[in-house]
């Protein structure tokens, strides 16, 4: 390449290269000149300099409408991806604003720097067009992700989160990296749209199977879908709640995003059929089986979950199965236009309101019982002693229903001295926390009823169009129609076990001596900011799913 | 003006969080205040709307453009009645609940979110719209029970918002098929009531769709037997949402298979007339039988509620225009009678002498403790029976001839579920308040003063008499002259029973 070729992918990529120097940025002051500041100014000052970069690069995103591809057709940019780069730095963005109070580290400076990495990954994943460059995206991403989930170096459950995300993660790399090499085998390019001139007219032979199967294996893993899930809810729960979050949300658009683009792009005419009784060979029935367990299993083991951030976890599960149902919506090329908006509105609204329930549980972690670091904490016995009845008249015994999520007092003595940790997430952590902060309550409030679908969240006309979408596939036989049906058989599965966080929160007494706790304003900011986000477009979808639908018909879909 | 009834009410939940915490006499008069702006302006909006004339428009405007939603408010000679129901009910359950000193600005501010999802409801004339109205009222009923309730209430809140959930299931998976199909067939994207009862939508798509929405509505209708979540729901609540619970809510399932299932799908109606029929005449009977045996007073009422709601169902499925005509006006006189006999129940009796229990208050002599609370449970009973001259006859005798009608062995069960209807109620009458202790029977009249002494009850307040006399008024005025709400109704009811015989050759 010559040198006008780089000039013209640093002019395309020029928001990724930003976010790079913010990386480098944030580890140099870190190491170079606030080694010997408090832990807290420079988790401020790492933030700031992720933030400012983050909104740098968004800015220059907003502002750049260039449609181009770059290095021989492997980096490609258009509005769509525009858009989706500028949700996926809003959503790190929250995510560094809220790592200012999560302390976990000594590594301030190169945690910032990975969650930058991450999110360059996340953009490059984006803006991919070449299967090299789709696997290049994806281990870079990962390999900031793993270190993430492992900087917690004082609790073995990060520890353990790393491990089984990194081991999950590279066989399921090894098996995508498979695919690639043999979707390259039948086509001689490594191009998506190469890949898709070259098998049209081919038929679905077991070679292009295997590879397709060995495609969806990897991306399988990359979002969680049941049964390449198994990493997940330990990895939310280990990992530190910042980290988790930017796993749970900016990924997730990214994702399911280069999921949605390698399928259509590379392999438009084997989508195959998923009606049920009418399989036909293609990716739709194996992305349709994939969402069906998804949606099953993480809507049913979500209900026997006592920690927030575990709970979440299979949340994300069943969401994944939705988001899949999205991505089988695509398979319709007449409104695809329409199935990508509706992915993305879904995946950007998930995201947000993701990364402040993860906010919320950072919170309560911070404050809540206990003296451990994030993730990890002892059961004090005392913070057993039954509450005192609230003055206001209502009958006692019912506010003493905590006992049966939380240890009763034996229980917690003898799990004390066995030494068993219990989790500060554990939703007695958030027990009484509408007395103890009633505005953190309401933005849980928010954040759970937008995750149960309801209205006036955003979570609401998100389902709503991508189950709509789903059944345009075929709107003469309704093909997907079983696939709706499962997954709105289950919101009542659902709202049941988002509402026994909301149980918690404001029909349970707070544990202990009652006080209130106080919030610090950058987390305040950024649950804050995502509660808001969630309502108003809830309220007023067109907000962002205007700028979307234009960003689509710009990019021509 | 009408669609400020919705604003208004949404603002006053937002604006009541701004009372300081303490000043509980000052949220009340917030909420009286808030609520009774609101019926100024369903009642001024009313004003507006002249009987016979067609649809309404208020509000139209594009909301989501990529789906098609608008935010489209209309009112016609059927919702009309349901929002001037909403305004006096939401205004009675705030005089019924003036003694709530438990977190009163939060009580209060879920109140008028629940009241602004309820006429939201009654005014959309968007399904989408409807349905995002429809599932905003599922939270703030399960955190009035489930914070202020009573008797099991967090298992009865609970149980409240998982049924209206699966309902919102059910109807979600019809709606998106409406819209699906109806965007194939005309090539338009529209949620659109007035559209979409235009397209003519291909028979054995309506016999799967049909049922789906109108049993995912009439889940919060309490048709039987998804109507369990009913009698422990009321049970639970506190006084005001139990009102309102009993008294507009399920006439949200109600409307909601009225307006987007049965005016929708004249062939598929056709196909499953005759099973809900039988559904909400077992119901009728079923919840009668059912309140015949309670011990608790409170769910003497909410049985009734079950068993006065079938009427409603029979009426819609009636497909003439008096069962029609009657369903819509058995819905605005239950809504009133039910409120009031929950707001004796829950506030004038159970507020007082702490106890449901109908043996319990065998030993109280009520009538002679309380006697405005025994006046008037006895006329709401009366009213509840269906005795001339309250509101209950002439929206039951409707139902009844309509159902006639269209199924006359479904007519004389319902008329066997009547009298039920009146033996429970004067057992719990009997029981409640006239029932005759020992000390009565001696024969000198010298009655041991240990036991003849009634206990000290807390006086009837001027908040309970104003919302009683409210809505006894209301329920007289509708009984004398029907006609006030008929002459809105029948107009509108026409044109849907005449598609229906329209399409009877077919």
């Amino acid at each position: 390449m010559n040198g006008t070729g780089y000039l013209h992918l640093l002019k395309l990529a020029a928001p990724e290269a930003l976010v790079v120097l913010a990386a480098l940025g944030a580890l140099f002051v870190d190491v170079g000149v606030m080694r010997e500041q408090g832990r807290r100014t420079r988790r401020l000052l790492g933030a700031a300099i992720a933030t400012l970069g983050a909104f740098a690069a968004g800015l220059g995103l907003l502002n750049l409408h260039a449609y181009g591809t770059a290095m021989g057709g492997m980096f490609a940019t258009d509005p769509l991806t525009q858009w989706t780069k500028v949700v996926v730095l809003a959503l790190t963005g929250l995510t560094a604003i809220l790592s200012v109070e999560t302390d976990f580290t000594e590594h301030v400076g190169e945690y910032f720097a990975l969650l930058l990495l991450a999110t360059t990954g996340l953009m490059f994943m984006v803006s991919a067009t070449d299967v090299l460059m789709v696997f290049l995206s994806l281990e870079l991403t990962s390999l900031s992700l793993y270190s993430l989930a492992a900087l917690n170096k004082a609790s073995p459950r990060s520890a353990e989160a790393a491990l089984k995300y990194f081991f999950f993660g590279a066989l399921a790399a090894a098996f995508a990296l498979y695919g690639f090499s043999l979707l390259y085998g039948i086509a001689g390019t490594t191009n998506l749209a190469g890949i898709a001139a070259s098998v049209r007219g081919r038929g679905f032979d077991p070679l292009l199977a295997a590879a397709m199967l060995m495609v969806i294996v990897g991306f399988g893993f990359k979002v969680a879908a049941v049964p390449f899930h198994l990493w997940a809810p330990d990895a939310y729960q280990g990992a530190p709640t910042p980290a988790a979050a930017l796993i749970a949300s900016g990924s997730k658009v990214a994702s399911f995003f280069l999921l949605g683009k390698v399928l259509t792009l590379a392999l438009p005419e084997n989508a195959g059929r998923a009606a049920l009784g009418h399989f036909g060979a293609g990716w739709m029935p194996v992305l349709a089986v994939l969402a069906l367990a998804s949606m099953l299993l993480g809507n049913l083991a979500a209900l026997a979950q006592h920690s927030l951030k575990r709970l979440l976890a299979y949340s994300a599960i069943a969401h994944a199965g939705t988001m899949l149902l999205g991505v089988l919506a695509l398979a319709g090329a007449a409104n695809r236009a329409e199935a990508y908006a509706a992915l993305l509105f879904y995946a950007a609204t998930y995201g947000l309101t993701t990364v402040g329930a993860f906010g919320v549980a950072a919170v309560a972690e911070r404050l809540g019982e206990g003296d451990g670091i994030a993730g990890l904490t002892e059961v004090h016995p005392e913070d057993f002693v039954a509450p005192e009845p609230a003055s206001s008249g209502a009958p006692a015994c019912s506010r003493l229903e905590i006992q049966h999520v939380a240890p009763s007092p034996a229980q917690a003595q003898s799990r004390l001295q066995a030494g068993a940790p219990v989790s500060a997430s554990g939703c007695t952590g958030l027990a009484g926390l509408a007395r103890r902060s009633p505005w953190l309550a309401a933005c849980l409030l928010v954040m759970m009823l937008s995750l149960a679908g309801l209205p006036p969240f955003a979570g609401f006309p998100a389902k709503f169009y991508v189950f709509a979408a789903a059944l345009k596939v075929d709107a003469t036989n309704l093909d997907l129609l079983w696939l709706a049906v499962v997954g709105l058989a289950l919101s009542p599965v659902a709202l049941y076990y988002y509402l026994k966080v909301l149980k918690q929160a404001y029909m349970v007494a707070p544990n202990g001596t009652e006080m209130r706790w106080k919030l610090r304003w950058p987390e305040a900011l950024a649950i804050g900011l995502a509660a808001a986000g969630v309502l108003i477009l809830g309220i007023a979808p067109g907000l962002l799913l205007d700028s979307l639908s234009e960003a689509i018909r710009a990019a021509g879909l | 003006m009408l669609p400020w009834t919705i604003y208004l009410s949404f603002l006053g939940a937002a604006a009541m969080l701004l009372v300081p915490a303490r000043h509980a006499q000052a949220a009340r008069v917030a909420a009286l205040a808030v609520t009774l702006a609101g019926a100024v302006c369903a009642f001024g909006g009313a004003a507006a709307y002249h009987p016979g004339q067609a649809l309404l428009t208020l509000t139209r405007v594009k909301w989501i453009p990529a789906l098609g939603a608008e935010y489209f408010l209309a009112v016609d000679g059927i919702n009309l009645p349901l929002v001037l129901l909403t305004a006096i009910a939401a205004v009675a359950g705030v005089l019924f609940s003036w003694n709530v000193t438990d977190r009163p600005r939060e009580f209060f501010a879920l109140y008028l979110a629940l009241i602004g999802g309820v006429y939201g409801v009654f005014l959309s004339f968007d399904a989408f719209l409807l349905f995002f109205f429809y599932e905003v009222a599922i939270i703030p009923k399960y955190f009035l029970i489930a914070i202020w309730g009573s008797t099991r209430r967090e298992y009865g809140a609970m149980k409240l918002a998982l049924y209206s959930f699966i309902g919102s299931a059910l109807v979600f998976i019809g709606l998106l098929a409406v819209y699906v199909v109806a965007a194939r067939q005309t090539g338009l994207a529209t949620f659109d009531l007035s559209a979409l009862a235009k397209v003519a939508f291909p028979a054995n798509f309506q016999h799967w769709v049909f049922p789906l929405i109108f049993v995912g509505f009439a889940v919060l209708a309490g048709l039987w037997p998804l109507h369990t979540w009913a009698p422990t729901g009321h049970v639970a609540a506190p006084t005001a949402a139990s009102m309102l619970l009993a008294g507009v809510v399920m006439k949200l399932g109600a409307y909601g298979a009225l307006r987007v299932a049965v005016a929708m799908f004249p062939e598929g109606v056709k196909a499953w007339q005759d099973p809900i029929a039988v559904l909400a005449v077992i119901g009728i009977v079923y919840g009668a039988l059912a309140a015949m045996v309670q011990k608790d007073f409170k769910f003497v009422i909410g049985y009734s509620s079950v068993s006065h709601m079938g009427f409603v169902l029979l009426g819609l499925v009636t497909l003439n225009e008096l069962g029609l005509s009657g369903a819509v006006l058995q819905m605005f006189s239950h809504g009133i009678i039910a409120g009031l006999l929950f707001g004796v129940v829950g506030r004038m009796v159970y507020d007082r002498a702490h106890t449901r229990d109908l043996e319990a208050l065998e030993g109280m002599r009520l009538s002679r403790v309380l006697p405005f609370a025994a006046v008037t449970f006895v006329l709401a009973s009366m009213a509840s029976m269906g005795l001339p001259g309250f509101s209950g006859f002439v929206a039951e005798i409707s139902v009844l001839i309509g159902a006639w009608q269209a199924f006359p062995a479904a007519a004389i069960v319902t008329g066997i579920g009547i009298v039920i209807g009146v033996a429970y109620l004067l057992r719990a009458i009997q029981k409640a308040f006239f029932a005759a202790t020992k000390t009565d029977a001696l024969p000198n009249g010298n009655a041991p003063a240990a036991i003849a002494e009634p206990p000290a009850l807390e006086p009837i307040s001027w908040p309970e008499r104003l919302g009683a006399a409210l809505l006894l008024a209301t329920t007289i005025v509708i009984g004398l002259r029907p006609q006030l709400l008929l002459d809105y109704i029948l107009p509108s009811v026409k044109p849907l029973v005449a598609v229906w015989q329209q399409g009877g050759g077919l």
